[in-house]
């Protein structure tokens, strides 16, 4: 009988000091994140007027209108360029990078406090560098390229390349952030399993296919779920890198970058409600392929 | 053999070095072009690499036009102001979470798991809204709105509770702490170096954030510099030296940061950005 009621005295306690630890941040996620969500979808049924004025109830109409406009679909489909030209290569380098320093390597710090650079430096700023650097009169690239006999490219003007500037600059900023990642997950590997391969004769590019590649792929299926997340809401370097004149916005402009101008600069918070619904339900859908896909790929041993 | 290995640790050092080139050009490129004139920024017969005299006109003329001190300022109190929040609250939600048994856990857990998977954009109308109607716009507390709690840092601490041994909390309880006591003496101590992580991770994230700060603070002595140099740029948009030197000056106080604690940045990526 006493320690049955000590028993509840210790539950009752953890009850009380559990909910007491955990009431900022719920009250915190509810009210930022939780109502937010609901507030989004509700909102993405009204045409909003200039200026939040004229919140008039449509429906389903906003859906309508998204599904039928081709600008739209072209964002969807720029976004995905550009993840697949950022994800692939940012994590390729990354791996690459990091496997060089996991070996015998002199100044590994060095090497990594440059790599890394790029991510302490504010996205405004490295988009503004890089624009500079494309620039296609007097930018660097440029005239590197006519000096070698070339002629200069409109790096960011074309509409046909310019989804890959801008995964370049995306590319080169996020890394050392990957490498970073890779490096903490290479470190786990136990340096024995490459002495054996080694006696067995494996040279260092079957020793990464055989060992490396495997023991890694957990950290590899992290880094892409987040990256892939990550590149389908780019919009720092669109918004920066793109003058509103610029030819090829057209074909680079990303849903996050239609959101903000159709919820921020035209005032139609609604339509951007709707297309933010469309953001959610393609990384969701994109998401649940990798969890599934993963059984295929991963080795969690 | 032996020579075999020597040129495969040459070609080694020589990707690094080529890498390690493109990683620092843009930020030798941004140096140089600031002390230019922008005569001399665009002159292309000769190409320019290094300013014939170093010039402090871009500098001068940009901090004429932003009051840097101010930026500085505002950046600072929403780094400061963010990390505090952070980890505060997710040092105590995550020991709830990851220590004590309760009715609701879970159900609340799932909210923090609910909110980590859905991209903030889908907050973000609302959330201004919300910081509109309650007339804070323009304030560092709408700066600072959305960073008042985070699922992400919960996650992160609540892992880090849960690598804790037990034995440490039945020896606290044997010598009469109660729970709360518990947890301020004996456990959050231990979690240091994820709070740390915690703390770097949002310091970074909150320096780096362009579309929240571009939406609720649209006055210049209320921004923070990620927004202040998107200004900037709209409005003069060809005068590199000058958008160069803006950049330079938003750019150098973080890497110093960077430069002297970089064995924590590095650390505290790896482990935040690793546990997810």
């Amino acid at each position: 009988m006493n320690r049955k009621s000590k028993v509840s005295r210790r539950e009752r306690s953890e009850f009380l000091w559990g909910w007491l630890f955990l009431l900022p941040t719920m009250a915190g996620l509810i009210i930022l994140n939780i109502i937010p969500i609901f507030q989004t979808i509700y909102q993405s049924l009204f045409k909003t007027g200039a200026f939040g004025k004229g919140n008039v109830f449509i429906g389903l109409d906003n859906y309508g209108q998204l599904f039928s406009d081709g600008t739209v679909w072209q964002a969807l489909w720029n976004t995905c360029k550009y993840a697949l030209v950022e994800v692939p290569f940012s994590i390729a380098i990354a791996l690459l990078i990091a496997v060089f320093l996991n070996g015998k390597i002199r100044g590994r710090s060095i090497w990594r406090t440059i790599y890394f650079l790029p991510m302490v430096a504010a996205p405004a700023a490295v988009a503004m560098v890089w624009r500079w650097l494309y620039n296609s009169e007097f930018g660097l690239l440029n005239h590197i390229l006519r000096g070698m006999g070339f002629s200069g490219v409109n790096w960011i003007s074309n509409p046909n390349i310019a989804f890959i500037s801008v995964a370049v600059v995306g590319i080169w900023s996020v890394i050392g952030y990957n490498m970073v990642l890779f490096f903490a997950g290479l470190q786990e590997i136990p340096r024995d399993y490459y002495e054996a391969a080694q006696i067995d004769g494996a040279d260092g590019i079957s020793q990464f296919f055989t060992i490396t590649l495997p023991l890694i792929s957990p950290t590899m299926f992290f880094v892409t779920v987040t990256r892939v997340i990550g590149a389908m809401q780019v919009f720092d370097s669109i918004y920066m890198m793109m003058g509103r004149s610029n030819p090829a916005l057209g074909k680079t402009q990303s849903l996050v970058y239609l959101f903000y101008k159709y919820s921020f600069i035209e005032g139609n918070k609604g339509y951007g409600s709707s297309i933010v619904m469309l953001l959610l339900l393609v990384i969701l859908l994109i998401t649940v392929i990798q969890m599934f896909c993963q059984k295929k790929w991963v080795n969690y041993s | 053999m032996d020579k075999n290995r020597k040129i495969k640790s040459g070609i080694i050092y020589l990707i690094l070095v080529i890498g390690s080139v493109i990683m620092l050009v843009p930020f030798l490129w941004m140096f140089l072009t600031a002390f230019k004139s922008t005569s001399e920024a665009t002159q292309m017969n000769p190409f320019i690499i290094f300013p014939t005299v170093w010039r402090k006109e871009a500098f001068l003329s940009v901090v004429s036009k932003m009051n840097f001190l101010r930026l500085y300022w505002n950046t600072l109190l929403l780094i400061v102001e963010r990390v505090i929040c952070a980890v505060l609250t997710a040092t105590m939600a995550g020991y709830a979470f990851g220590r004590l048994h309760f009715r609701g856990k879970n159900l609340a857990f799932s909210l923090v798991l609910f909110q980590m998977m859905v991209p903030s954009q889908i907050f973000i109308i609302p959330q201004y809204l919300m910081v509109s109607r309650l007339g804070m716009l323009n304030t560092s507390f709408g700066l600072l709105f959305p960073g008042l709690v985070t699922a992400f840092g919960t996650f992160l601490l609540r892992q880090a509770y849960m690598g804790l041994p037990s034995s440490l909390e039945e020896a606290a309880r044997l010598d009469g702490c109660n729970i709360g006591q518990t947890f301020l003496y004996v456990m959050a101590p231990l979690t240091k170096s994820s709070m740390v992580a915690l703390g770097i991770f949002t310091a970074l994230f909150g320096f780096k954030e362009l579309m929240w700060p571009l939406v609720v603070n649209t006055e210049q002595n209320t921004m923070p510099l990620s927004a202040a140099l998107a200004k900037l740029q709209g409005q003069f948009e060809t005068n590199y030296p000058e958008l160069m030197a803006a950049s330079l000056l938003a750019c150098i106080p973080m890497i110093i940061i960077y430069l002297i604690f970089q064995k924590q940045f590095i650390e505290g990526i790896a482990t935040s950005g690793g546990k997810l």
